[in-house]
């Protein structure tokens, strides 16, 4: 059964009800200090009913939207990343003991998540976080136990922020795996799609009719809409090798000198997945915790090893992650490690535009 | 033995060296730990040096003062400066741009009772600093953990990025892009757990200068919210204001502005 079922805007309800007697903590957009992020939600007033973004460099506004839309606004400074990799964890305790010392795995205890309007953009990152953190025999024991049994609801974009160019990335506005299900919002409710076993299980109790073949093709040309109107654009046209062949681009200096290097376009950022290790005691010095934070390639300390450090002007350090992200991400895992959502576009507080720096240091290449 | 430590003041409001007295928690384990000989807010029996640990707060605002801090270092293993007087010269270091001679004329009714120099200046002015802890006031969790590394002989870890990667890790939306606030974060030290973005408020700079900050790209982006001349000025000569990069900006931007007017 993969056709398209019909969920009429009142029965969002009962699937948010259905997944709490299911034991899932649901988490969807929610409205929190002038920008949206995943919070828990019981009711579908909690979600950002007739509101849109508005999205540019450096900027970002919640505005009024269309009466009766739910998922209207795209996305917020927060992705999915923190419910998965911790912006601050604890590993392991370090217990002094009588003899030697007793080493404790804080692994966590992680509640059952359901998200809701999640965007296809954020499901290619989190397979790309995925790729990172639980490749092969290389498992990060605290990602798993966050990541599995997670239940998806995607949303399809049927609007772009100024700023999205997942298009260009290849990660949207369609979501194309990762989900249970898939919904596009239509006026009067959803076009829904199943992605999974769950997913399935979850619509034959819902009993959801299945859609009338208009609201099919509408909810379709609402997505290929999106997708042919979308504003941002990024070349990705012999991407390594255009950023490996550039180092010495004059660019990289034109950048660094309008980079804060504050390190917000990696933490917002939902692949970036650089962070620190730490070994702190505790006041009597008979326990140790370490501990593990997100950290950043712009920031001075990262690149601090024994005596020297590697990255000392913040040119080198942009240029580090522009080229890592768009171009040694893809021999070191595969992919680019961008999905297009846009986000450190948006909350760069000097709006720095990395289609923009790719875009001028192609149009510099092999001129200097 | 265990090892001493010695809490002295110079120009500051004691706010920083309160926070031992803060850390309620800690305190038994503390002074089980360690001996504190010199610490006249929380104890009169002040014993001579030599100390392990020297907390050094405040400013050099006075002859005495600068006399003092050296018999201080001659006395201590490590110095460590606690707060935005000690590490940066304070908001007392206002002074530094203004006549001294004049106010005392202006305040005291006997200005030739005042013994005073006519700046404020950082500690490191003067002498070695080991270790600074930057805050107004410090940060009572970095000053438990440079106690207990020193004593575990472990380098503290006293982080200098900026305060908007504390801010994203903790949450917060930022104030800048969604609400156009003016927000010292971008170019100020973490260290507060971005307490002001937490509670909507933008960051204005307890912390002092983050490592490798780009004050050109921060000017300009003060400017772009209408903050110039004389406003940005301010904003940069506060706690913090007489520690370079901010000095130098700041001075750069009063100096242009005088030759606009």
């Amino acid at each position: 059964m993969n056709e398209p079922l019909k969920l009429k805007k009142a029965a969002l309800q009962d699937l948010i009800d259905l997944l709490r007697r299911e034991e899932f903590k649901v988490l969807g957009p929610v409205v929190r200090e002038g920008s949206v992020a995943f919070h828990e939600v019981r009711e579908v007033s909690d979600l950002p009913i007739g509101m849109r973004d508005a999205q540019e460099a450096g900027r970002y506004r919640l505005t009024p939207g269309v009466d009766g839309e739910i998922f209207g606004v795209v996305n917020g400074a927060g992705s999915l990343k923190p419910f998965f990799f911790a912006p601050h964890e604890i590993l392991l305790e370090v217990r002094r003991e009588h003899r030697g010392f007793k080493v404790r795995d804080a692994t966590p205890a992680a509640p059952r998540l359901a998200l809701i309007g999640v965007r296809a953009c954020d499901l290619a990152a989190l397979a790309i976080q995925d790729r990172i953190f639980l490749h092969d025999k290389f498992r990060d024991a605290h990602y798993e136990a966050r990541r599995k049994d997670v239940f998806f609801v995607a949303v399809n974009c049927t609007r772009s922020a100024p700023t999205c160019f997942c298009v260009s990335m290849k990660t949207g506005p369609e979501a194309a795996s990762g989900f249970d299900l898939a919904m596009t919002e239509m006026e009067d409710g959803f076009v829904v799609r199943t992605g999974s076993a769950a997913g399935e299980r979850v619509v034959s109790k819902l009993q959801l009719p299945t859609a009338a073949s208009e609201d099919v093709a509408k909810a379709r040309a609402r997505i290929d809409e999106c997708a042919s109107g979308m504003q941002r654009q990024m070349d990705t046209s012999d991407l390594p090798h255009l950023l490996y062949d550039e180092v010495d681009s004059p660019r990289w200096n034109d950048v660094a000198a309008r980079c804060l290097s504050c390190t917000n376009c990696t933490m917002v950022c939902p692949t970036c997945f650089c962070h620190s290790v730490m070994d702190v005691q505790e006041l009597d010095g008979n326990m140790s915790r370490r501990v593990r934070q997100w950290d950043s390639c712009f920031s001075l300390e990262h690149a601090h090893i024994h005596g020297i450090n590697f990255r000392p002007r913040i040119h080198d350090r942009y240029r580090q992650w522009l080229t890592h992200k768009l171009a040694s991400w893809i021999d070191q895992f595969g992919t680019s490690g961008c999905v297009g959502c846009g986000r450190c576009i948006t909350w760069c507080p000097v709006g720095i535009d990395l289609t923009e720096e790719v875009a001028a240091i192609r149009a510099q290449r092999g001129k200097h | 033995m265990k090892p001493r430590i010695a809490v002295f003041k110079f120009a500051s409001c004691d706010g920083c060296q309160l926070q031992f007295l803060n850390a309620e928690d800690e305190l038994l384990t503390l002074a089980s730990l360690v001996e504190f000989a010199y610490f006249t807010e929380a104890r009169s029996r002040a014993l001579d040096g030599p100390y392990d640990i020297a907390f050094v707060e405040g400013s050099i605002t006075t002859p005495d003062d600068a006399r003092r801090i050296i018999e201080v270092r001659e006395r201590t293993r490590y110095l460590v400066t606690i707060g935005a007087c000690a590490t940066a010269g304070g908001i007392q270091a206002l002074r530094n741009w203004s006549e001294v001679e004049q106010y005392k004329r202006v305040v005291y009714p006997s200005p030739e009772f005042i013994s005073t120099l006519s700046t404020s200046t950082p500690i490191s002015e003067h002498v070695k600093v080991d270790f600074e802890l930057w805050g107004c006031p410090i940060d009572k969790h970095q000053l438990i953990d440079v106690v207990r590394s020193l004593l575990s002989r472990a380098k503290p870890a006293l982080p200098g990025h900026s305060v908007c990667m504390e801010c994203k890790r903790r949450g917060n939306v930022c104030v800048v892009v969604a609400r156009g606030e003016p927000c010292l974060g971008p170019v100020t030290r973490t260290g507060c757990g971005a307490l002001c973005p937490a509670y909507d408020r933008g960051c204005y700079g307890c912390f002092g200068p983050a490592d490798d900050a780009n004050m050109e790209a921060f000017t300009r982006l003060m400017a772009s919210q209408g903050i110039t001349g004389m406003d940005a000025v301010r904003r940069l000569r506060s706690i913090n204001g007489y520690v370079r990069p901010w000095r130098e900006t700041a001075d750069a931007i009063a100096k242009n502005q005088n030759q606009n007017d």
